[in-house]
């Protein structure tokens, strides 16, 4: 099962910086996505565009996660040559991934 | 109880304007408030206030404010805006001028200055940069501005003297929202949950429709009404510091606790540390309830007393990016797309065009994803790849040779090339540094018509 069938996500920049939020539509599939879907994981998936650390939050409050990419906007929003600079589509990727 | 309405009426410098005029209409507001100030524009209003001393704020200032002022004023609405750009003091004249043109009377304008840092720069050569090796005095003949970001302590002196519209420079976008709800209830830094509470209202309004249902639809998955005549966001707040976010009756769009949530973490990082010049906003324990339908409930933000130091952008002109696209149809596309983009780059050592980097996408197959996700997405057939070369140079010569190679893929490149265009950008990028908040003293002016 992909992510998509379970959750939904924004992605956010700043500088060279990518956040991708991650949130269950169901909080009782919290639990199981803080199990699954690790920080580790995630730089996995996007090491041809993340060069840097992802740091994972774990948001309790609203059961959900915040994935930060470090170097991961090619250069930063205002001078990167990738044509999705503030990288808006990432969280369309994640979702992607199989749970 | 004591309530106050704030309504959020631009998400960025070119928003939607009507969607702002229904909130003052029909939103029974006490603030609107229009956050118009992107990172870079800095950098550009500033050259055009150095170019004429009358300009330098936000481009659609005028157009925004001849349609908001009179509603505004009908409805008995207080604006206030980061519009000013670097120049609040010329904004205000500007927004005298659509006053009188448009015979409203009695409001009290006032211009909130002293972000700009430009002055100080000299002070600060040996400073770290925030964001990449280096000090801020290597770019010393690249500067074009130097912003901090500031509190609301302006904005609230603004109220206090009766001021109807409120237009700043770079303040940070919450601020916006909190200080209006500061100078209401009369909260500082020892209400830490009401602050927080204040914070987190500004973020989820900062950012217009965001919130409301846009940015959000995905057909099959999450359905959003109305699109077209999407309703921005208003926060109701009563003296508990509890609030709830709402929109306009029969406007388009969602109020949802979903939309709540992927607004919140937008361009956050650490929830439980937001660093704002007001406070350090804390949302790790924040949950929306929802009360109804287009109604969400918010409760649980806080905050961690006063970061020391302010944030200050600094805009530097840093390069050109020439941008070269030319797209390919049929079964071979791909391969095409390849060829041509091979000899693109070939060409330009060829024809010894000085750059620093390059980029090659396939539009359709590759450039969002790059390679791994792309293969791991796609089924293997494309009908259609359009080529994207990027080309980074440090002057504008070197870019139109770039430029000129662009368009000579047509007749020189594979068969069957179509729709090629060219961009030059000179690109002002934007680094930061840290100062004493002390150090950052803030003025407020007015006019009265």
């Amino acid at each position: 099962m992909k992510l998509k069938e379970i959750c939904h996500s924004r992605t956010g920049d700043k500088g060279d910086i990518s956040n991708i939020s991650l949130i269950p539509w169901d909080e009782a599939d919290y639990p199981m996505l803080k199990e699954k879907v690790t920080a580790e994981r995630v730089k996995e998936y996007f090491s041809e565009i993340c060069k840097g650390a992802v740091t994972r939050y774990e948001v309790d409050g609203i059961c959900a996660l915040n994935f930060v990419m470090e170097q991961a906007l090619g250069g930063g929003v205002l001078r990167s040559l990738v044509m999705d600079k503030h990288g808006k589509a990432l969280s369309s990727a994640l979702l992607e991934m199989e749970l | 109880m004591k309530k106050v309405r704030i309504g959020g009426g631009a998400g960025f410098a070119g928003d939607r304007v009507d969607p702002a005029v229904t909130l003052i209409e029909k939103g029974k507001l006490d603030y609107i408030i229009f956050e118009c100030l992107a990172e870079r524009t800095i950098g550009l209003a500033r050259q055009e206030m150095l170019a004429d001393p009358t300009k330098g704020y936000s481009r659609l200032l005028e157009y925004r404010l001849s349609q908001v002022l009179k509603p505004a004023k009908e409805h008995g609405v207080k604006i206030i805006t980061n519009m000013g750009a670097v120049n609040p003091r010329a904004a205000v004249a500007k927004a005298m001028e659509i006053a009188r043109e448009q015979g409203i009377t009695g409001l009290k304008f006032a211009a909130v200055t002293g972000d700009d840092v430009f002055d100080t720069l000299d002070q600060h050569w040996e400073d770290p940069i925030l964001e990449f090796p280096g000090k801020v005095g290597d770019w010393k003949d690249r500067i074009v501005s130097a912003n901090a970001y500031v509190d609301a302590s302006g904005i609230i002196e603004a109220l206090k003297n009766g001021a109807d519209v409120v237009i700043t420079g770079r303040v940070s976008d919450p601020t916006l929202t909190l200080a209006p709800l500061c100078y209401e209830y009369g909260w500082t830094l020892e209400n830490a949950d009401q602050i927080g509470q204040c914070v987190l209202a500004g973020h989820l309004l900062e950012c217009g429709g965001q919130v409301t249902g846009g940015y959000y639809a995905d057909p099959g998955y999450k359905e959003v009404e109305d699109l077209d005549n999407l309703g921005f966001p208003l926060v109701e707040f009563d003296e508990t510091g509890r609030f709830f976010l709402t929109k306009v009756e029969g406007t388009g769009g969602l109020v949802s606790v979903d939309t709540c949530k992927e607004q919140m973490l937008y361009e956050i990082h650490n929830p439980a540390a937001y660093l704002t010049p007001d406070c350090i906003a804390d949302f790790s324990k924040v949950r929306f309830t929802q009360e109804g339908k287009d109604r969400v409930s918010a409760w649980g933000a806080t905050s961690h007393g006063l970061p020391q130091t302010l944030k200050v952008n600094v805009c530097y002109r840093d390069s050109f990016i020439t941008d070269c696209e030319i797209s390919y149809g049929g079964c071979n596309a791909l391969e095409r797309a390849r060829l041509a983009g091979d000899m693109f780059l070939k060409r330009l050592d060829r024809l010894g065009v000085e750059y620093t980097e390059t980029r090659v996408d396939y539009i359709g197959y590759n450039s969002l994803y790059k390679d791994k996700l792309a293969a791991y997405l796609s089924d293997g057939r494309w009908g259609e790849v359009r080529l994207h070369v990027a080309v980074r140079t440090e002057d504008r010569a070197n870019a139109v040779k770039v430029s000129n190679e662009g368009d000579s893929i047509y007749t020189n490149g594979p068969t069957g090339g179509g729709g090629a265009t060219m961009r030059i950008s000179e690109i002002i990028s934007v680094f930061s540094y840290f100062v004493p908040r002390e150090s950052v003293i803030q003025q407020v002016t007015y006019e009265v018509i």
